[in-house]
């Protein structure tokens, strides 16, 4: 080869004319919308050079462009901190972060460890009593987060439990609803509403001990009173115009079917949740998302096209799928690639009792049998020729 | 065209196959005789392979290197299981009838392995109406029909009677049902297994080696016994003994088995053990291969190089090679090289003949060499000056960690590498070592210096923006140089511009900075953003700005504004981004090249040093300081104080221990950004400063340690509370919750720090080395399973991703089909 100099302006305009022309007779890329409006915002003079850009700007034909993706995350990964720390000294949830998060979220966990909810509300319900108000009738709430206390009534043989007046009227109920709510729960066993805020139970059973009367006053405590199961913590807060309720613990389902909810841009961080219950483009979307805040959190600039990619290699076949042996990895067609990867025997045992064919598409088999791989330059058939000019 | 593998075909191997494959039999298990010669029909029969130089094989007749080596077998005198595929023979045993060989159950009921395991089975065959009892597994290779155990023999005599049908209908698709039963053990060539030679001249035989002697000793007595007609209980000890041995041959790590072990007591590596792990055969000789024609050594730094190029040593240079084709255009200068011989450089060290012999060049033959040299002949010449080669270092984390250069050879020992290409590396010079490789043909050269070169990958394609620019002091010359009031004379000026290869008439007497500056920007060049060194203002007086913050290059003339990290510093570098997406690669190259020795050559004449007159602070000031740490005291004794009385709310989901502790490092944060506030202002534009400010290196946060104050030490994310019972240390009372006894450091480095702010420190650290050592493992495994997953996906020919199956992944890479690594920051109209 000789050296690289080149005229610089004759080359780079070939190009350009080649790939647009290229373009417009074999495929129909156009510039996008959101280009095209961008772009005339420009005086006509540079538009025709931006509209060339974009063209140029094309990724190449045999592009690796997972492995890039790959790249553009673990890369980063490796460099930073990627702390688990929050930010100091504010009220806020603390939820998964860093390298864990972004670990969790391409396994795809069945349940990530801190599930999560930002809640928005609709207009009418956008201010912060309303917030409030709904706040409380989500988070999950026990006989002993609203009562004041419970004691052993030895003489009569009865459980009796005082009630927390302001926190009733925090959740909007009464004793008798608390009490039909604990009947309907406690089997073999009388409640009565005795004062305004006194609620006792009884054993149905005749002789009663010291010991049964204790199961009961213990299992009264967990009763579900009120609001979602497992949604531990809610915290209302302003988000620029919006009052917003973050949660932990996630019900998607009953949520988005709440009044004075915004269904629209309510949202959960529990990906498969989301997939059962928006579809898998959601979750797609979700990956996106949460993948590119924890990077940001992180001060990662990572470009979202990366993010997508594996976002859509994990949803393309209909249900999210995680990255690792259990998942994409661990389905590749080539019998090559997976042996190369995890559980080596296994992979070629399998593979030789089905009587498998490694037809040799794949990046690493090729690499293996020291072929060149089909992929950037080794997608095409190129060659010096010696002997000619 | 040589040949190529177009697909591989997994089978399972038949005796007929393993017959035809074998040359030999082996027979006995004598290794060598007294003579330290290979036996004869033993397992290093030489007639299997050539491991020593000199020795023909006896089979093929080629020599060492060339024989790839001859297969043998050996007849089990019983049969025994293939351990390898105990599933496939559970789903066999349970899932057909043993008498006549048909399908137990319904075809579509069996269609995944998963399936097949847990499938309910008829009492009766539906077929021949024989009673069906249940098949039971016992590890480690035992199975049993009802409470009779059942031998090898009875499952391959099963197994016959499966149709090939019945068999593919439960997933055994590569070969026949009996195949999974050994009669004949296939022993690999020893090239496969070598014997190495100690000092002592001791041979020392591979593991597989051992293992197979095992194996026919065994069988050897089995097949002795059941000719005498032994009794069964010898039989089946011995049959159980061969069965083991086979088991482990094929794997020693079978769960319930107790591994096979060297005399050492070392467990033997056998033939699963070869495959497995990193260290196996798959990822350690597969997928990695080790190369020729590389170099690694230790590499230093040199600005004065261009960015494009790197340093290679003289003797690296006489070492490595490129082969050259002799042509009439170039004969005399290859003539000239061989003369040369391979000691004096430029030389060439072999030539290859046309019939492919190749000849050292030697000091005696170098003239016939020479004279000898014609048309088609091939010389391997040392590197030279503009020779394309890689670059790279470990640990190769993207795919700017090996990039091509171009060679500069020069004398020294160590590769030079300019600064400007180090963030793409990571590399810095405190004793790194990089590797180096030389492409060897034409096609690699191109390719090398089209797509790998550094220029062309000074835009990374992670983010889309510059990841290759001016870092360091280079960023403080640039600061220096153009900062508002910087001015030169003539004979400064002559040697700044110098140094950036710029030669002009200079007719004034003095020249401002932002001039020489400007005479590296391409004339049409039109740019405006804010310097790293922007104080942020709640209102911008853009061009008016006092800090001189506001960069403006008009028609490629530098208006205002002072260059800095914003401008030409990898991951933020503006102007370097808009040179490289509107004047093209190579410009935004020859730029950096002039724009960093431009720098230093400011720097120089400047000079540039820190001390700690730069960092100490007056008097007053430290009062000042010392009042707010005292005023955040009080605040926190008060917090505390609350805290005792039980007054604290919690924060809605948190314990009151948590809102205490949120409460007090809110405060603690207030004072050190106070602290930092007061830095900031009374801070003299000092070399220290400059570097903090243009982002040239550290930053506010470090001035403030060493000037100011360290402040909490973070550990766990919060305040330290390890230690011993209610206490951090011995020196505190117990429940002391006060800011010193839980990692608050008032002194600043200048003044020093007590032992035990000097704990607290030194715990933070210890933290700071545990958490990165454990997350390099986990972060490490994440990348693999990462590219494990995406490393098919490429762009089509029609611009959708796919996967080597074929599967559209995307419609349009990315939504919009624009390449970051192409783009700005990802967008089509620039800017981050």
């Amino acid at each position: 080869m000789t050296s690289g100099k080149k005229n610089k302006g004759t080359e780079k305009m070939n190009k350009s004319e080649v790939t647009a022309d290229n373009n417009k007779a074999v495929l129909s890329i156009r510039l996008p919308k959101k280009y095209e409006e961008e772009i005339s915002r420009f005086p006509p003079e540079e538009q025709e050079k931006l509209r060339k850009r974009y063209f140029e700007m094309l990724y190449d034909i045999g592009e690796a462009i997972g492995m890039v993706a790959a790249h553009s995350i673990s890369e980063p990964a490796t460099q930073t901190t990627l702390r688990a720390y929050h930010a100091e000294g504010r009220v806020q949830l603390v939820t998964t972060k860093g390298l864990p998060r972004l670990i969790e979220i391409f396994d795809a966990r069945k349940v990530p460890s801190t599930p999560s909810m930002t809640i928005y509300l609709d207009e009418e319900h956008n201010n912060k009593e309303a917030a409030r108000k709904i706040a409380a009738e989500i988070r999950e709430t026990n006989l002993e987060q609203i009562m004041k206390e419970d004691s052993l009534n030895l003489m009569e043989m009865k459980v009796e439990i005082v009630l927390d007046e302001n926190k009733l009227a925090e959740i909007n109920m009464t004793a008798e609803e608390v009490a039909r709510i604990l009947k309907k729960n406690l089997r073999n066993v009388d409640v009565k509403v005795e004062d305004k805020n006194k609620i006792s139970l009884e054993s149905k059973k005749g002789e009663v001990n010291l010991r049964d009367l204790q199961t009961i006053r213990i299992k009264a405590r967990t009763i579900h009173i009120k609001g979602i199961k497992g949604i531990t913590q809610v915290i209302v807060e302003k988000d620029e115009d919006d009052w917003i309720i973050r949660t932990l613990g996630t019900n998607l389902k009953k949520v988005l079917t709440m009044d004075g909810v915004d269904p629209r841009r309510t949202k959960s961080n529990h990906i498969f949740e989301v997939m059962k219950v928006l579809g898998v483009e959601a979750a797609r979307n979700l990956i996106v998302e949460e993948t590119l805040k924890t990077l940001r959190e992180q001060g990662v600039d990572t470009d979202e096209r990366h993010v997508m990619l594996i976002a859509d290699i994990m949803t393309f076949s209909g249900v999210v799928k995680p990255i690792g042996r259990y998942g994409i990895a661990g389905e590749k067609a080539s019998v090559l690639a997976k042996a190369n990867f995890e559980e080596t025997i296994k992979h070629l045992t399998n593979a030789a009792a089905k009587g498998e064919v490694d037809d040799l598409k794949s990046i690493f088999a090729n690499v293996i049998v020291g072929n060149l791989p089909p992929i950037g330059t080794g997608m095409f058939r190129l060659g010096l020729k010696e002997d000619g000019e | 065209m040589s040949k190529v593998i177009k697909a591989i075909k997994f089978e399972i191997m038949s005796p007929q196959d393993v017959k035809k494959l074998a040359v030999m039999k082996v027979t006995t298990s004598e290794v060598y005789d007294a003579d330290a010669y290979p036996v004869k029909d033993g397992v290093t029969d030489p007639r299997l392979g050539v491991v020593d130089p000199g020795i023909r094989c006896r089979t093929c007749g080629g020599r060492f290197g060339e024989c790839p080596g001859h297969f043998g077998y050996i007849e089990l005198a019983k049969p025994v299981l293939n351990v390898l595929y105990l599933k496939q023979i559970k789903i066999l045993l349970s899932l057909t009838c043993p008498e006549c060989g048909k399908l137990l159950v319904d075809k579509s009921k069996v269609k995944t392995d998963a399936d097949r395991l847990k499938a309910e089975v008829p009492k009766q065959c539906p077929h021949c109406g024989t009673k069906i009892e249940k098949v039971k597994f016992e590890k480690p290779y035992h199975f049993y029909r009802g409470e009779k155990q059942l031998n090898p023999e009875e499952i391959r005599a099963h197994f016959e009677k499966i149709s090939d049908e019945d068999a593919q209908a439960l997933g055994l698709k590569g070969g026949r049902p009996e195949w999974l039963v050994l009669t004949l053990l296939l022993v690999p060539p020893i090239t496969a297994r070598p014997s190495i030679t100690l000092e002592t001249g001791e041979r020392s035989e591979d593991d597989l080696t051992h293992k197979l002697v095992d194996i026919v000793r065994i069988n050897q007595r089995l097949a002795e016994n059941l000719e005498i007609g032994a009794p069964q209980f010898i039989i089946e000890d011995l049959w159980e003994l061969l069965q083991y041995h086979v088991a482990t041959y094929f794997n020693n790590e079978l769960s319930g088995v107790p591994p096979a072990r060297h005399r050492s007591g070392r467990p033997l590596k056998t033939l699963s053990q070869r495959l497995k792990t990193k260290e196996g055969r798959f990822r350690h000789n597969l997928t990695g291969k080790r190369v020729n024609f590389s170099a690694r050594g230790v590499v230093s730094p040199d600005p004065l190089i261009s960015v494009n190029d790197i340093g290679v040593p003289l003797e690296v240079a006489m070492t490595l090679t490129i082969p050259i084709k002799v042509t009439s255009h170039n004969i005399g200068f290859l003539k000239q090289l061989v003369r040369n011989g391979s000691d004096k450089y430029p030389g060439a060290n072999y030539i290859i003949r046309p019939d492919g012999t190749r000849k050292r060049i030697l000091p005696d033959n170098k003239e016939d060499l020479a004279e000898e040299l014609a048309e088609g002949y091939i010389v391997e010449r040392h590197l030279l000056d503009g020779d394309v080669v890689l670059f790279n270092r470990q640990p190769s984390l993207h795919r700017m960690s090996i990039m091509a250069h171009r060679v500069r050879v020069m004398p020294g020992k160590t590769f030079r590498l300019h600064l400007a290409a180090c963030p793409p590396y990571n590399a810095d010079f405190d004793g790194d070592e990089m590797n180096l490789h030389v492409p060897q043909t034409a096609e690699a050269r191109a390719e090398a210096e089209e797509l790998m070169l550094v220029e062309k990958n000074i835009r990374s394609p992670r983010f889309g923006g510059p990841i290759i620019g001016a870092t360091q002091d280079f960023i403080s010359g640039a600061y220096i140089l153009t900062k508002k009031g910087s001015k030169f004379s003539r004979e400064e000026a002559a040697q700044i511009l110098a140094a950036a290869g710029v030669y002009v008439d200079l007719d004034k007497d003095e020249y401002e900075g932002k001039e020489l500056f400007s005479m590296l920007l391409p004339d049409d060049l039109n740019i405006e953003f804010k310097a790293a060194c922007c104080q942020k203002c709640s209102e911008c007086k853009k061009e008016n700005c006092e800090y001189d913050a506001y960069v403006v290059v008009r028609n490629g003339s530098l208006v205002c504004g002072a260059i800095d990290s914003k401008a030409i510093s990898p991951f933020k570098g503006l102007l370097l981004d808009k040179i490289d997406m509107e004047y093209g690669h190579e410009a935004a190259r020859e730029f950096l090249d002039r724009v960093t020795k431009m720098c230093i050559r400011a720097l120089m004449i400047r000079g540039f040093t820190i001390s700690v007159s730069d960092i100490d602070l007056p008097a007053n000031i430290k009062k000042e300081i010392k009042k707010i740490v005292d005023k955040t005291y009080k605040k926190i004794d008060e917090i505390i104080e609350r805290y005792r009385k039980g007054e604290i709310e919690p924060y809605p989901g948190r314990t009151v221990e948590e809102t205490r502790e949120d409460l007090i490092m809110a405060e603690l944060f207030n004072a050190v950004n106070e602290v930092q506030e007061i830095i900031k202002a009374n801070f003299k534009e000092t070399d220290a400063m400059i570097m903090a400010k243009t982002g040239a290196r550290g930053s506010l946060q470090n001035l403030t340690y060493m000037a100011g104050l360290v402040g909490q030490e973070m550990i766990r994310g919060g305040r330290a509370f390890r230690g011993f019972k209610g206490r951090t240390l011995a020196h505190f009372k117990r429940e002391d919750l006060g800011p010193k006894a839980h990692g608050f450091v008032e002194s600043s480095f200048i003044k020093g720090l007590d032992p035990i702010e000097f704990f607290f420190e030194v715990m933070k650290g210890r933290e700071g080395i545990m958490d990165s050592s454990l997350k390099t493992r986990v972060s490490g495994y994440l990348e693999r399973r990462l590219v494990n997953a995406l490393h098919d996906l490429r762009v089509d020919h029609d611009w959708t991703v796919r996967d080597a199956a074929g599967s559209i992944v995307q419609f349009i890479p990315g939504e919009d089909g624009i390449d970051p690594a192409k783009s700005s920051w990802g967008k089509l109209i620039g800017g981050a």
